[in-house]
């Protein structure tokens, strides 16, 4: 191989290199999110509730308010919004009684904590007291002294009952 | 020892729950009680009467800058609660911004609008229609018109320089010489 095949060989490896160095991984257009349907919609609005209606989820509030709620969680999920991010806005705007389940903060706490230790407990007791219960309906050995058995009346009386039996 | 079996039951007596547990139940029954107390104090109290001194309270405007209160001591504030769904609200919005625009220069009134229960790009829309210029924002988690106990929109309280409540309109404003009539005396004091 003569020393000008070799340069043009390495020329030409030096150029490819350079090309995948250089090459611009085609860039696709930006798409924008679709519009998101109502059950999409409804999914975020069936956890929160109306905040000026009594007890009335936001899917099923007819109010034009709710309307308007529920078209501002579409704009949100619209712009990228993750379904708790859109929770925790309405929260912040209109307080937590818009959510459906309280948040684990402050005395809220106690929602989540006292029915499973009052639960807890009232097992607890049920146990107790079928446990007593149980030994209050067991035979007793009773123990008796053997001085009492060679008691004349006594042994009158254990003769009595095995009669009987 | 010989022992016999009788075959006869005798009641034993039944064992006490450990004083711990008895003490631990009375506790929780307290301790939730005194939640329920607590509650229902907070339920009972009654909104913020005339003469009473304002608590003082911030608010996160559009433009997303704080408000506090306190820092305005000295100054009559003229807190709107209005909502963009609210068509009352809509009778006061000119008298109200006029009002504004009166008292604006002197720097002894702040008006203060919050949006109750709004959505925000409605809330906008409805200050660019009406060309509504103080400052607004949300009553975020409702905790100012909780503070007042607002049965609904419009309300306006008008707090006085020395920070007590001096005015309370229910509804709207039906004029412009409405308003002043109630912001002069206060600022003339």
């Amino acid at each position: 191989m003569q020393s000008s095949q070799i340069v043009r060989i390495f020329i030409l490896i030096l150029l490819g290199v350079l090309f995948s160095l250089v090459r611009v991984k085609p860039v696709q257009a930006q798409q924008p999110l679709p519009t998101p349907s109502d059950n999409d919609v409804n999914r975020v609005a069936r956890e929160l509730y109306c905040p000026v209606c009594e007890n009335i989820p936001l899917d099923v509030c007819p109010t034009q308010a709710c309307r308007e709620w529920r078209e501002l969680i579409r704009l949100k999920q619209a712009e990228g919004w993750t379904d708790a991010q859109i929770k925790e806005y309405f929260a912040r705007q209109y307080g937590p009684r818009v959510l459906s389940e309280p948040p684990l903060r402050g005395l809220n706490w106690l929602i989540y904590v006292i029915p499973p230790i009052l639960f807890a407990g009232g097992i607890y007791l049920v146990y107790r007291v079928l446990t007593n219960m149980r030994r209050v309906n067991q035979p007793v050995k009773v123990e008796i002294p053997a001085e009492d058995t060679q008691d004349p009346f006594v042994r009158k009386i254990e003769e009595e009952l095995r009669k009987q039996q | 020892m010989d022992t016999i079996d009788k075959g006869t039951t005798s009641p034993i007596e039944a064992r006490r729950l450990p004083t711990w547990v008895i003490i631990l139940a009375f506790a929780l029954l307290l301790g939730f009680l005194a939640i329920l107390a607590l509650g229902l104090r907070r339920t009972m109290q009654g909104p913020i009467t005339v003469g009473q001194n304002v608590p003082a309270f911030s608010i996160e405007t559009f433009d997303r800058k704080t408000i506090n209160t306190a820092d305005l001591a000295g100054k009559v504030i003229v807190v709107n609660f209005w909502a963009s769904w609210c068509k009352p609200c809509e009778q006061e919005a000119d008298e109200l911004e006029m009002a504004w625009l009166k008292y604006q220069p002197g720097g002894k009134v702040v008006f203060l609008g919050l949006a109750y229960v709004d959505t925000e790009p409605n809330s906008l829309e409805y200050m660019r229609k009406f060309k509504i210029t103080y400052p607004n924002g949300p009553d975020l988690e409702t905790k100012v018109s909780q503070m007042f106990r607002i049965r609904g929109v419009p309300e306006t309280y008008i707090i006085a320089p020395n920070g007590t409540l001096a005015y309370v309109k229910i509804g709207p404003f039906t004029s412009l010489g409405e308003i002043i009539s109630i912001i002069d005396p206060l600022i003339a004091k």
